[in-house]
This record gives structure tokens, sequence and C-alpha cells, in this order.
């Protein structure tokens, strides 16, 4: 088991880029009225192929030759069963889209954790690949487009510049310090 | 919003002289970090940053930072590549942040792998245990 949500979303992701996304949009609902912690990842990769989709969340199915198992989405599925959730895949040919939905109140429900290094991360490691990433909390609402930061930057400068790494931490931040009504959630 | 436009205005301006520092030098340093499940429960995700931060505080420009799925040594991870042009490549195995400063400043900046932390060693250890 991984110790915080966001290096789940770290690993679907990878999954993502390694099915040739050119864009993956993060989702976050927090829903505190319904107790209810989702976490959708979305992308135009190549998706699953039908016949394979029943096995994807078995630890000992994997597409990649260099080992025999593959983690991510089993991980993914005993997560949602050990706090109460449930875990959707849906898939076509243009894209995948995971769901995990998770009882926010869950006493095994990891913390999201530092959803901050994980963005970077991603950022950083695919950096032509658009990201999208929204968090709600209740009503209030995060969105972090790395398609408007492209716009303004132009196609000739890398995100994984370590200048706009920085400007991309600072941007988050204050983003999600405001979701979190000021708090400092480096902390 | 419009003080950040004005902010990425200026990232650019530098970024482009940065390139073009990038590209009058030649081939660069490229650094791999195994960003797999195995990888990632294992700390890639601060190493990674820290190869990041590090390379941002000392000014380096002509050195990349980039991921890669699984390498297939699982019980080794976090693993990192260290590729220079026309030399043979370094892979450090179990690497910590605290470890990611010692090869930044040994290795990328003066050219001198920190061999304890190589698979090298780590699997000569293991045969003479």
């Amino acid at each position: 088991m991984l110790n915080e949500l966001s290096l789940y979303i770290l690993d679907l992701v990878q999954n993502s880029i390694e099915a040739g996304a050119t864009f993956v949009k993060i989702e976050i609902v927090e829903n505190l009225e319904n107790d209810i912690f989702s976490i959708s990842i979305e992308d135009n990769g190549r998706g699953i192929p039908k016949e394979l989709l029943k096995e994807v969340t078995d630890p000992f199915y994997t597409t990649r030759k260099t080992r025999k198992v593959g983690l991510g989405l089993a991980l993914a599925s005993q997560l949602a069963k050990d706090c109460n959730g449930k875990l959707f895949i849906d898939s076509s040919e243009n894209g995948t889209r995971v769901k995990i939905e998770l009882q926010h109140s869950h006493i095994d429900r990891p913390p999201l954790g530092n959803i901050i290094d994980t963005l970077l991360l991603l950022v950083c490691g695919a950096p032509d690949v658009d990201f999208v990433y929204v968090h709600r909390v209740d009503r209030r609402e995060f969105v972090f487009d790395t398609r408007r930061l492209k716009s303004v930057l132009g196609e000739d400068i890398p995100l994984n510049l370590p200048s706009v790494v920085e400007f991309i931490k600072e941007e988050l931040s204050k983003g999600l310090s405001n979701l979190f009504g000021g708090a400092n959630i480096n902390d | 919003m419009i003080k950040s436009i004005q902010e990425l205005e200026e990232i650019r301006k530098r970024a482009l002289e940065d390139l073009e520092f990038r590209k009058q030098q030649g081939e660069g340093i490229r650094i791999v970090v195994g960003m797999a499940t195995c990888g990632i429960a294992a700390g890639a995700r601060p190493v990674m940053l820290k190869f990041v931060e590090e390379i941002q505080k000392r000014n380096l420009k002509n050195v990349t930072v980039v991921q890669t799925g699984c390498i297939g040594l699982c019980k080794y991870e976090p693993i990192v590549e260290v590729y220079e042009p026309n030399k043979e490549k370094v892979t450090y195995v179990k690497m910590t942040p605290e470890k990611v400063s010692r090869v930044v400043a040994e290795h990328i900046v003066n050219g001198k792998p920190v061999y304890e932390y190589t698979i090298g060693y780590e699997e000569n250890k293991e045969a003479n245990k």
C-alpha cells in the first residue's frame, strides 16, 4: 500500500503516459456533505483492450516486459476495497478514465499527501503532455492547466526548465492554499 | 492572474537565453529516474524533485532530468541513471534525497561518479556477504 493518495495518482498517470496520452485530466472531488473523496484520471491514450479490462486489477497482469507483475491498478482496486469505495475503469481506443471513489471519513483512507510534488513530477517527467488538474472541495474549486502556461511560454520552451518548474510550484501552492482557506498545505 | 502572466513572460525571456546556451554547449547530461510503481513506492518522487531543485539552485543549464518506467531492477529502487556524452552510463541505486546532493556536487558538477552509490558497488557488497 502507498501511504499517500497523491502517490496512487502519480502511479496511475504513469499508465496514461505509457499508453501514449498527450492529454491527462486529474480531477479530485472532496464532497464532504456526502462523505465522498473521488479521484478521476482521464487520458486520451490508446486505451485498454476490452478482453483485458477484467484482468488489469490482477497484480499478476502487466503489459510490461521487464517483469511479470503490474501493481498500479491492483493497488488502486485494493485501496477502494479498504476504504468502503469503488473503482471504475472506462476505456475505449480514444482513451481511458479511471475513477476511485472512497469514503472521505474512512479511517483507512490515506491523506491526499503532497499533490504538488506529484504534479511537478508529472510535468517535469512528461513536459510534452498537457495536464489539467481540477480540485474541488464542496463548492470551492482550483484549476491548473498546463496548456495555459504553454500559451504564454510558447511551444519552444519546455515546461521542465527549472525556472518554469519553480513558477509552477508557486502557482500550485498558492492555488491549493486558497482552496483550503489559506492554510499552508505544505505543512 | 495578470501578475503571474507577466512573471511567465519574464521567465520566457530568460528561458530563451538558457536554451540558446544549451544549443551552443551541445549535448548535455541527462539524468533519468525510474518512476514505475516500484520506484514510487521506494521513494523516487522526492529523489527526482531533489535533482530538479539542486539543478535550479546551482543554475546548471545543460542538465535535464527525465523519468522512465520500470528499469527491471525493482529491489534497487529508487534507481537513477546518469548519461554523459561520450561516457559510460552510471547507474545509482537505492537513492535518497541526501544522496542526490552528493551526486550533483561530485558527479554532475565535478565529473566524478560517487562509486559507493552505484549498482556495481551494491552488487559487490551483496556478493561478498
